[in-house]
């Protein structure tokens, strides 16, 4: 029979904080030379992250061009009869709460077709006005996204409104910068002619993994946006953006 | 046959009873069909003599018997009229010849009965009575419970209970086990008072406490409504059924430009459950639809069962996203109602694992619990639940998963569900579609009500908030949608009715009078506001409206006539009042304002639906003559081109309420338009229904037996409808069923002592309700109990009026009787008719009876029919014939036919009977038979039927009669002894064995032993019994300790000789 080698982490679903130590890439001994008994053995272990140098541990990420990630490596060497077992695991890493108060910054915004650029014909679009405030743009990752949105008039019936979540990478490099966004998370907030006057909440709660502390270093940044997305009848799309700035308290 | 015949006959009855009593006999004969016409001539010419005589028929009989006896004697003559096959004439024909055939090698063994004296007897088997002195024990003596009266230590305030119940004589037996002190007394004597009143103030404020938070058994559950919900929401149009379980790409054509491919397809993953797979069922009618959605249903559970929880979640969210669809708009509501069934699945099934996940190998959370009391691992995965459904992409499907968990919150935090329902309350808001939205809310309140029905105000808060979306409903949107259904506002409106009732329910439930006027107040401000008030009127209490019922009915008047349908506000308005009273001032303002405007109601479904319920109200306050107005005007309206074709349910519905508050059933005929009414269920199974609910209501409240001509007739005629309608399809249920409620009604009905009229009346029946036997069992069970009442008034001494009377009732029995078609339940028909005939002294009837009886005898199939199971009926002929015999004792010989013509005809009815193979039933009965003969020869019979002479009167104990009664018992033993040797084989050994014995006994027990050949015939037995070793040995010494004791009786010396002959066998 084939022995086999498995890593078990404990809280397989749950986040892995670390502080901001230095040195990665850190190797143990978890067992010294000798015979497992047969059947199933565990070994518990435990070892500090030390970060390399002066480099910054920074948390799991997982974009399109900047991709952050940890991983476990087991191996087991054995006699020369037998193979070498090697097992791999990403675990997750989440730093810190950072220290200090979150400020926040509302914003109020109104819509309406005289506010809207890249518009080639203004004349052609229904006449609309949408108001509304969001609580804070400097979001706390855990905490959801709130705000208010009301449809003062409209002439034309509204399809839906949309919550967009867009992360923009960017990449320093040789050439300059490369820049990518991309919608992480859509949020419908409305769905049909939603009745005139009467406030629509806004409410959006971060993903997990497709978002983490708006981050600047050197070499690349990872920041936020969120779109209001409003659909009308005869395919109009209406789009206001807001920069969010995300971080973990 | 003519009922009629019958009983003209028997009133045809002459005035000299011989005379009569032959004729009698003549049209009986023919009347059964059965007997023979012509009964064998007698050669006797003393019987001749006698039979032209007028002379009283009992005396008569008794000298013709003992001369027939004589004659006998001389020239037995040949009683087989109807020629019966060999070993059955052996029986009848008398005389030395057959002696040698019947016994073949075996020896003739004369009987000789024992001589008993029953009343000797009777008195020894008593107890012996003796007087008990007061003091004694006795089990059954009353016991007397003393009070325990423990002086309590008052204290100041507290009220000394010293209530003692004073000792009465009927007390319970168990409290003398308890030394006079009961426990519960003793406890409350020890009881401290305060401490008592403090847990009780405890308790009860506990129970305030959950009051507020536990929804009590005065609130109608949701379970409740969505029977009626699918049941009234119906289409006929076609549905579909989009699961988009595929990828959307390119079909989402929200021109996202941010959006790379590859996230978005990641995205999307969460939203099909089998991927690739896209389906649109098309064309489903809606029984498909509610397949397809049960099969979802349980694809969800078997998906969770196999431990798929994300196939599960993705099929919850692909079915709630169908209610964002309001295609086919008149399903909606019966939609929502299959869809939140499966919310409701998946709700718990969630629920169920995390708390599950809480239960260690230590303890189980109580049902209870806090948040602290939840582990990290299960409130993990309860978060990560709730960070999955807040990706969801559609704001209507994340709105009923998360809706459909929110219990879920209570793992996380304390305050969790009081912050989530006002989030999910607000949210709704950004539902454009009202219905759709109005629904959403009505869901909300639902999970609301179930897991915190304390925090009212986000219920309130839905109510409001639907108040200012209300307005939409007029909106250009919804108004061309409607255009493009083709649905107009009158039926779309309706449609909100569900979820408003729901929502108002919710919220009244237990409110304060302050709110309900309140949110009556803020309905009325709105323009057209018929849709709300129709919901307070549904959901509110019943009380409140009905104070307000006058305001109610102002306020409907002034509803636009173009929007929600004005029949269904009065329908509304009904059902409120038949549930609680209006000011007595106000009632008949009330139904006056009311009905005049469904009178003018012009559609015959809306007019009914509203009549249905206003009838409630009319009955339970009016008079008889205000009922016949409305139903008059329910004729008038639902006649006109058969309109009542298609408002069967509600006209049924209308009857029932009026006979449910008329008891009264000569009230209720004399209501004028009530049989009219009747006459518009023109669809026969509609008819019989309506029938079998007044027959009910009938027999369930008529407490005194009438004779009110007007029930009578109503009744007839109602019973005639339900009889009617059987035919060869009808089920035995059913015609079971019809049969229990005529029944009902022909034992209610009575004449007092108008018993002609009674009887005239069973005729009437007859002839009405011959297609059910039940019937017309329990006609001559009636009919006989008429002929026992008489006889009772008369006190056994019929005159000429009643004499006529009884042989009246006693033809009907015998000419119904035929008619029936269970086979026992003629024969105990006959027998018990004829017992009936005995006792009203009507011989020659009840001879023709017991004759009828006996030559049915060998109609009487192997296998019989009973309750859908065919059965052997040898046991049954077994039981029947015991009942006869014993009947057979007292009736006295026909001076005709000879010394025990009767018994005679059914031996030979016996013999020639095919018994089964291997069963010893035959033989059983010839034991019975001996029995019976040996009770004939006694000097004085056991029992007799008052006023009639029994054999032992007519013959005195003659020698003659004796002699020709033990021939026929030695004819009897030895035909037993014939059987018990055919069955010397090794099969049959143990059977012999066991009739052996059992033969002993009949011997020990009416034999007289003191006969040598019969004493041998005993010990024979008894070796017999014992010959293979078959013989339960403890059974044989029982047997002889049983025979040693009864020889220390005076007189039964003999025995103790006997049983020295008696060896017991040893086992070896």
């Amino acid at each position: 029979m084939g022995t086999s080698l498995d890593i078990k982490i404990k809280r397989a679903n749950k986040v892995y904080h670390a502080g901001p130590i230095q040195i990665i890439n850190s190797t143990i001994e978890m067992v010294k030379p000798g015979k497992f008994p047969p059947g199933k053995t565990e070994i518990p272990f435990e070892f500090p992250l030390h970060v390399k140098g002066n480099k910054v541990l920074y948390e799991t990420y997982h974009g399109v061009f900047v991709n952050i990630q940890y991983t476990l490596r087991c191996d087991m060497k054995r006699s020369l009869l037998a193979k070498d077992l090697t097992k791999t695991c990403e675990f997750i890493v989440h730093s810190a709460p950072q220290k200090g108060k979150l400020t926040p910054s509302p914003v109020d915004f109104t819509i309406t077709p005289e506010t809207l650029q890249n518009v080639k014909e203004r004349a052609l679009l229904p006449k609309f006005l949408i108001r509304g405030h969001l609580n804070s743009t400097n979001c706390v990752i855990t905490q959801p996204l709130t705000g208010e949105l009301v449809v003062e008039s409209s002439e034309a019936a509204i399809r839906s409104i949309e919550l967009q979540l867009v992360r923009v990478e960017t990449c320093g490099c040789a050439e300059g910068y490369a820049r990518d966004a991309t919608e992480i998370q859509n949020i419908q907030i409305a769905d049909g002619d939603v009745c005139r006057s009467l406030s629509v909440p806004i409410y959006m709660v971060f993903p997990r993994l497709f978002t983490c502390p708006t981050l600047e270093t050197t070499n690349f940044k990872v920041e936020f946006e969120v779109n209001i997305v409003v659909l009308l009848h005869a395919d109009h799309l209406i789009t206001e953006n807001f920069p969010l700035k995300l971080c973990r308290v | 046959m003519a009922p009629a015949d019958g009983a003209a006959w028997a009133l045809r009855e002459g005035a000299c009873p011989s005379q009569s009593w032959r004729r009698g006999r003549c049209s009986l004969g023919s009347a059964g069909g059965s007997l023979p016409l012509t009964i064998m001539a007698p050669t006797d010419g003393a019987a001749w003599a006698l039979r032209s005589g007028a002379c009283p028929s009992q005396s008569w009989r008794r000298r013709a018997a003992r001369r027939g006896l004589c004659g006998r004697a001389t020239a037995p003559h040949n009683h087989g009229g109807r020629g019966r096959a060999g070993p059955g004439r052996e029986l009848r024909t008398g005389g030395p010849r057959r002696r040698g055939h019947v016994t073949g090698k075996m020896a003739v063994f004369p009987w000789h009965s024992r001589h008993r004296n029953y009343k000797a007897e009777f008195a020894s088997c008593r107890l012996e009575a003796v007087p008990l002195e007061f003091g004694d024990y006795h089990p059954l003596k009353p016991i007397t419970v003393t009070e325990s009266k423990t002086k309590k230590v008052s204290r100041k305030g507290s009220t000394s209970s010293t209530s003692s119940s004073s000792s009465s004589s009927v007390v319970d037996p168990l409290s003398s086990v308890l030394d006079g002190t009961d426990p519960l007394s003793m406890f409350a004597a020890t009881a401290d008072p305060a401490a008592t009143a403090a847990a009780t103030d405890s308790s009860r404020k506990k129970r305030e406490r959950e009051d507020n938070s536990i929804i009590g058994s005065d609130f109608e559950p949701w379970a409740s409504k969505r029977g009626e919900i699918l049941a009234r929401y119906t289409t006929t149009e076609k549905l579909s059924i989009n699961l988009f379980m595929g990828s959307e790409k390119g079909k989402a054509g929200t021109a996202t430009s941010a959006m790379s491919e590859k996230v978005r397809t990641r995205l999307e993953e969460l939203d099909d459950f089998e991927e690739g797979s896209q389906k649109e069922l098309l064309n489903l009618t809606q029984q498909d639809y509610v397949n397809r959605i049960e099969e979802l249903n349980q694809s969800l559970k078997d998906a969770w069962a196999s431990d798929q929880k994300v196939k599960a979640l993705k099929i919850v969210i692909q079915c709630s996203k169908l209610l964002s669809d309001t295609s086919v708009i008149q399903f909606y509501p019966s939609k929502f109602v299959l869809i939140t069934d499966i919310l409701d699945t998946f709700g718990k099934l969630v629920y169920e694992r995390i708390f599950s996940m809480c239960v260690d190998n230590r303890s189980v959370l109580p049902d209870h619990f806090s948040p602290e009391n939840v582990n990290d691992t299960a409130k993990e995965t309860c978060l990560n639940w709730f960070f999955k459904i807040a990706s969801i992409r559609e704001l209507i499907p994340r709105f009923y998963v998360e809706a459909s968990i929110l219990k879920c919150n209570k793992f996380l935090s304390k305050t969790g569900i009081s912050e989530c329902l006002p989030r999910l309350t607000c949210m709704i808001r950004g539902i454009g579609d009202p219905l759709v939205s109005v629904y959403a809310r009505a869901y909300l309140c639902r999970v609301g009500m179930e897991v915190a029905p304390h925090l009212k105000e986000s219920l309130n808060k839905n109510f409001f908030d639907f108040l200012l979306t209300f307005k939409q409903i007029h909106g250009d949107t919804v108004q061309n949608q409607l255009v493009v259904q083709g649905v107009e506002l009158p039926s779309y409106l309706p449609l909100y009715s569900p979820a408003m009732d729901w929502i108002f329910q919710c919220i009244s439930y237990h409110a304060p009078e302050t709110l309900l006027t309140e949110m009556m107040e803020r309905c009325k401000k709105l323009g057209n506001n018929a849709l709300l008030l129709n919901s307070v009127m549904s959901a509110f209490r019943a009380e409140f409206i009905a104070t307000r019922s006058m305001d109610f009915i102002g306020m409907i008047k002034e509803c636009d006539e173009s929007g929600f349908p004005k029949h269904l506000l009065f329908r509304s308005l009904g059902l409120n009042l038949a549930l609680a009273d209006p000011p007595e001032s106000d009632r008949l303002q009330i139904l006056n304002e009311a009905w005049k405007v469904i009178t003018k109601l012009k559609n015959p479904q809306d007019y009914v639906n509203c009549a249905e319920v206003w009838v409630e109200y009319t009955c339970k306050h009016f008079t008889k003559r205000e009922v016949s107005t409305v139903l008059a005007d329910v004729i008038k309206h639902m006649t006109p081109d058969r309109a009542f074709e298609d408002s069967y349910p509600q006209l049924q519905s209308i009857i029932k309420k009026v006979i449910a508050h008329f008891h009264d059933f000569s009230v209720l005929f004399s209501v004028e338009k009530f049989l009219p009414f009747l006459d518009m269920f023109q669809k026969e199974s509609v008819r019989v229904e309506v029938c079998k609910c007044i027959m009910e209501v009938f027999i369930k409240h008529q407490q005194e037996p009438t004779k009110d001509p007007v029930i009578l007739n109503a009744l007839l005629h109602v019973c005639k409808t339900m009889h009617d309608s059987v035919n060869a399809l009808t089920l035995e249920d059913e015609k079971r069923m019809l049969a229990y409620l005529i029944n009902g009604f022909i034992k209610m009905v009575s004449f007092g002592r108008d018993f002609e009229q009674q009887l005239s009346f069973y005729v009437e029946a007859r002839s009405m309700f011959c297609n059910l036997e039940p019937v017309l069992v329990q006609l001559i069970h009636s009919v006989n109990r008429l002929a026992m009442e008489t006889r009772k008034v008369m006190k056994g001494n019929h005159s000429r009026k009643t004499a006529a009377f009884v042989r009246a009732c006693v033809a009907y029995c015998f000419i119904t009787i035929p008619s029936l078609v269970g086979i026992f339940a003629r024969l105990n028909l006959y027998l018990h008719s004829g017992q009936v005939a005995l006792a009203n002294q009507c011989l020659s009837q009840a001879d023709a009876f017991f004759k009828a009886a006996i030559s049915l005898i060998p109609e009487v199939p192997k296998m019989i029919n009973i309750d859908g199971k065919m059965r052997p009926s040898e046991s049954f002929l077994l039981e029947f014939l015991c009942n006869f015999f014993s009947t057979l004792l007292i009736v006295p010989d026909h001076p005709e036919h000879g010394v025990l013509s009767l018994v005679r005809e059914l031996l030979g009815v016996i013999q020639d009977y095919t018994w089964e193979d291997n069963s010893d039933d035959k033989v059983r009965i010839y034991t019975c038979v001996l029995h019976l003969l040996s009770a004939m020869s006694q000097e004085t019979y056991l029992y007799h039927v008052d006023k009639v002479d029994s054999n032992d009167s007519l013959y005195g104990g003659d020698s003659k009669f004796l002699a020709e009664n033990n021939k026929l018992c030695e004819t009897v033993m030895a035909q037993i002894l014939e059987h018990l040797k055919t069955l010397a084989k090794d099969e049959a050994l143990k059977r012999q064995s066991s009739l052996g014995l059992s033969f002993f006994n009949s011997i020990l027990a009416h034999g007289d032993l003191r006969n040598n050949r019969l004493n041998q015939l005993s010990v024979n037995l008894w070796h017999l019994a014992q010959r293979h070793g078959c013989a339960d040995t403890r059974t044989m010494v029982k047997t002889l300790e049983y025979i040693k004791k009864r020889s220390r009786q005076p007189d039964m010396g003999h025995l103790t000789e006997l049983a020295l002959r008696l060896p017991l066998q040893t086992r070896t």
